[in-house]
């Protein structure tokens, strides 16, 4: 099969299409790698291409499905994988200077399951630093393009996973969302992608950002591939006390096309102020379109979404702050050079180590949490933390689901947010209460703004609900009609 | 001393749990091995692990927590408590601060005049050992062994109950035993299985405030403890004499040079920024779970020596004896079931058991004598197959050889005293002949001089007899 039939495959067709012989892991795994060579220069979607691993990876593929011992619909499916998930014998650096050179010595459970799957990993994507940002700017790594528009932002921190995604340099990608981190990159590179329930995807093997609302989800072409990588990955881990031991995992019986009756609410507080007019035009007529097909749509006041930001960035911080002590220069990464004692060693080498982001959020996370200020940060945060998932809770009373918008813009331009974080951190407003309520979210395109770039809407669910807003979010895509489909890059093709 | 004083004393006692794994990963606990071969990513903090709890850590802090009177913690919390030190991997240990699984206990303590008292425990919560660093002299480098990290602890934090050394030294005791009946550690003070702080402050006599309190750290054995206290009240008192004042801080102990000195100050005190760890879910503790517990709890000391005294008649001084060491009162329990007389069985454990520990310098726990070897031991002499001496020789070879059955090391030895009757008699007379004057002696009331002539029986059969018999026989020949 030639490269361009193969990348315009969603990853379940090209399971599909290896499994049937109409090509293999390997003219698969080429395509992508030869894709990667002529955008690569221009989008830096990769931290880490592993091109010989993967080709060998693809070969070991096409002989178990040879020999009938590899079925499944990864089987031989060339994917990527963010750069703060373990993997064995792969450096993982979280786009961090300080983890430059840490191969882990064993691989998360959530890159098992799609390895064990037989899909092939074709590299690690780039992020935010330790995940933390919305831009996959802070990356030490340098950038990456939004592959509409390259001189904006995919968004972040799973840019690079989006990014990838959107330019055909992998089938599918895993991301991680502690605030936002795989929706709004969905969003704004015109993608798909899902958080999952908090508990629903083990953690294991996720280098941590914010403990208590880190969840590992897929980014993908379509509502099938990323319902079919959630079931994947979704089961109990015995080695992460928090995953959830549950069975309502077949994810992929919901993509049905039916909203009949399906009680959908659009919190007032999520199209307001600060909200751009192009986005919600798209997210209302999205919403419409789901009307149209059954649906019953009503506006209601959520509430409290004013305090999920400061309450976010103080309980992520605040882990992130314990989370990243490890980093020391003691046992792996990077050591600073020159140090007169222990106490320099520590302060040279996580001073030198971290990125201005990284150390801003560990400075805010020691301050909430040193005595004296906890109850008025810290647990103040816990209790708002409470009340949002009440506050939802009460929503999903009435509603199956709850639509809105990812994002209040589109891709912001390179450059525009790193210079006033306060800005920046606002951007989430729409997504991090979902983390905070542990909540299962979902972002598919949903239209363009004027410049062409991708809008996203987002589909929240109850707890442990998904199959719900994996309906939704299917029919909507059997209606949307997508006029672009996919960004054009035959301008960038070849540039280095 | 122009005035009178008060010593107050709060101590924080740490015992390394004896499970076989670690308390967050599946590392075995064993002591020794080479550096870093008890680790895994999650006891060395790699990125990306996560603790999970081992449930027999929770089993046995809830069971100490149950046999000194605590209340349970139904909905308990582990707390990261944030460090830099290289030996604690992560950087932060996981303990418990907020929500510890065990408060408000108490524990009786008897004193050497009989007077007894309840030490009040604050709080018993769970946490993490850390690793060793270790010092290469020849290099100058520092390395970390991480085999002890993630190793089981329970902290036991008394109220400032206690009034004197003395009564430190038995709330100790008090511990060490409830926690070896138990079985949930060795707490061995040398070993490190059992560490304590002293928190000690004085006050004027009838004050109800306390002074300012001093920790000291570094406290491994009974005497050093003794010591410390002792030092510390003098020093402390000699401040507030001297018109100063009692500075609160940490301080270490040096045992060899017997004083402290100040390793840290209150002002120097590390902000901890404790905050409940998000990678464990809360533990909920349900009745079913405590009754579990409960109903498996051993008989403690008090019930023993009560037992030992009524049913297998044991003096008084004996059954505290033995009772002193879980490991001798299993000895006993198993020879007795075995038939062996409690009492003989006893005196074996009281004199020779105890004085071989001391003079070896062996916790009881190291004896490899059996029970059942020992009830073979007693019934050896019981039936006059060897006599005590005989007897005391194969129990020294016993005591620390791997089953050694007495009978079989008499028999491959030729150790066996018992005389052939018709020998003996032969021999008993012969003796009698040979010592005219003795026996005149004997007649005429001197009960003593029979000695001689048991003398030369024992020296005539080479030992192999039984002085009682041949005593008993003299006195059968002569009336």
């Amino acid at each position: 099969m030639e490269k361009e039939k193969i990348l315009a495959l969603t990853a379940v067709e090209l399971g599909k299409a290896i499994a049937a012989g109409e090509t293999t892991s390997v003219e698969a795994t080429k395509a992508y790698l030869d894709q990667m060579d002529a955008v690569e220069g221009a989008i830096h979607s990769y931290v880490t291409v592993e091109a010989e691993s993967a080709l060998a990876a693809a070969e070991a593929a096409d002989a178990a499905i040879k020999a009938g011992t590899l079925t499944g619909p990864l089987a031989g499916v060339p994917i990527a994988v963010k750069d703060n998930m373990c993997i064995e014998g792969s450096r993982t650096s979280c786009s961090s200077h300080i983890l430059e050179n840490f191969v882990p010595t064993f691989t998360a459970t959530a890159v098992k399951r799609l390895q064990d799957a037989g899909a092939v990993i074709l590299g690690r994507t780039n992020m935010d630093e330790f995940a933390m940002g919305s831009t996959t700017e802070t990356s030490y790594y340098g950038p990456t393009s939004n592959p509409w528009n390259l001189e904006h932002v995919p968004g972040g921190s799973s840019g690079g996973s989006a990014a990838a995604v959107a330019a055909d340099e992998c089938a599918m990608a895993l991301g991680s969302d502690t605030g936002g981190s795989i929706r709004q990159p969905a969003s704004f590179c015109g993608v798909t992608g899902i958080k999952p329930t908090y508990g629903r995807v083990s953690r294991y093997g996720l280098i941590a950002y914010g403990s208590s609302l880190d969840q590992i989800g897929p980014l993908g072409k379509d509502v099938t591939d990323c319902a079919t990588v959630l079931e994947m990955i979704s089961a109990h881990d015995e080695k992460d006390s928090t995953s959830a031991d549950r069975d309502d995992i077949k994810f992929t019986e919901a993509l049905v096309d039916d909203v009949k009756g399906l009680k959908i609410g659009l919190p007032r507080d999520y199209f307001g102020e600060g909200l751009d007019p192009e986005v919600k035009e798209a997210v209302l007529a999205a919403a419409e379109t789901l009307r149209l097909k059954g649906a019953i749509v009503e506006e209601f006041d959520l509430g409290l979404v004013e305090y999920a930001i400061p309450a976010y960035y103080v309980i992520a911080c605040a882990e992130a702050s314990s989370n990243l002590e490890r980093f020391d220069g003691v046992k792996y990464g990077f050591r600073t050079p020159d140090y007169a004692d222990l106490h320099s060693m520590y302060k040279k080498t996580r001073s030198e180590g971290f990125g201005p982001e990284v150390k801003r959020r560990i400075m805010l996370g020691s301050f909430v949490l040193s005595s004296g200020y906890f109850d008025a940060y810290y647990v103040k945060a816990l209790r708002v933390k409470h009340m949002i998932k009440d506050a939802f809770d009460k929503a999903f009373e009435k509603y199956d689901v709850i639509l809105g918008p990812c994002a209040p813009t589109t891709a912001l331009k390179k450059g525009q947010s790193l210079s006033d974080p306060l800005k920046m951190y606002l951007g989430d407003i729409y997504t991090v209460s979902v983390n905070l309520a542990g909540l299962p979210g979902i972002s598919l395109p949903c239209g363009y703004d004027a410049n062409g770039l991708p809008i996203g809407l987002q589909l929240l669910g109850q707890t442990f609900d998904e199959k719900t807003i994996i309906r939704a979010a299917y029919s909507f895509e059997q209606t949307f009609v997508d006029e672009k489909k996919k960004p054009d890059l035959t301008a960038v093709e070849g540039r280095a | 001393m122009s005035k009178d004083y008060e010593v107050v004393i709060g101590l924080e006692v740490h015992v390394e749990l004896n499970t076989k794994t670690k308390i967050f990963c599946g590392c075995s606990t064993e002591f020794g091995g080479a550096p870093n071969s008890h680790v895994c990513p999650v006891c060395a903090g790699m990125p990306g692990s996560l603790p999970v709890l081992n449930k027999e850590v929770l089993h046995k802090a809830i069971a100490v927590g149950l046999a000194t009177n605590c209340d349970i913690t139904r909905d308990s919390k582990f707390d990261r408590k944030n460090y830099f030190y290289p030996d604690n991997p992560q950087n932060y240990q996981i303990s418990q601060l907020y929500f510890p699984i065990c408060r408000n206990g108490k524990v009786e303590i008897e004193l050497k005049d009989g007077t007894k008292k309840f030490v009040r425990i604050h709080e018993i919560h769970m946490e993490e050992d850390a690793g060793k660093l270790v010092h290469d002299a020849a290099t100058d480098e520092t390395y970390v062994d991480f085999n002890r990290s993630g190793v089981p602890l329970i902290e036991i934090v008394s109220e400032p109950d206690m009034r004197s050394s003395e009564e430190v030294i038995a709330y100790l005791d008090t511990l060490r035993e409830t926690i070896q009946y138990l079985g949930a550690s060795d707490c061995k003070l040398n070993e490190g299985s059992m560490r304590a702080d002293v928190n000690l402050s004085i006050r004027e006599k009838g004050s109800e405030e306390f002074g300012t309190r001093t920790e000291t750290k570094n406290l491994n054995s009974f005497k050093a403890i003794q010591r410390c206290i002792e030092n510390e009240i003098g020093r402390q008192i000699d401040i507030i004499e001297e018109g100063g004042k009692v500075m609160q801080e940490t301080r270490r102990w040096d045992d060899d040079k017997e004083y402290s000195y100040p390793m840290r100050s209150k002002e120097d005190a590390q902000d901890y920024r404790y905050f409940p760890d998000p990678d464990l879910v809360p533990i909920h503790v349900s009745e079913e779970m405590i009754n579990e517990i409960k109903a498996e709890e051993p008989e403690f000391r008090p019930a023993k020596k009560i037992r030992y005294q009524e049913e297998l008649g044991l003096p008084e001084y004996d059954a505290d004896q033995i009772t002193s060491e879980k490991h001798l009162t299993e000895l006993l329990e198993g020879a007795v079931a075995l038939g062996a007389d409690a009492k003989k069985v006893s005196n074996w454990l009281m004199t020779e058991t105890m004085r071989l520990m001391k003079e070896t310098s062996t916790d009881a726990d190291k004896l490899k004598f059996s029970a059942e070897n020992l009830a073979k031991l007693v019934k050896l002499v019981e039936s006059k197959e060897i006599n005590n001496a005989v007897a005391k020789e194969v129990f020294e070879k016993a005591v620390f050889a791997e089953n050694l059955d007495p009978e079989q090391y008499v028999k491959d030895n030729n150790m066996s005293t018992k005389a052939d009757a018709g020998q003996l008699e032969a021999v008993v007379e012969k003796a009698i002949a040979a010592n005219p004057k003795a026996v005149e002696d004997i007649k005429a009331g001197k009960s003593k001089a029979i000695g001689a002539i048991v003398g030369f029986v024992m020296k005539e059969m080479k030992g192999k007899c039984d002085p009682g018999e041949v005593n008993k026989l003299i006195n059968q020949k002569l009336n």
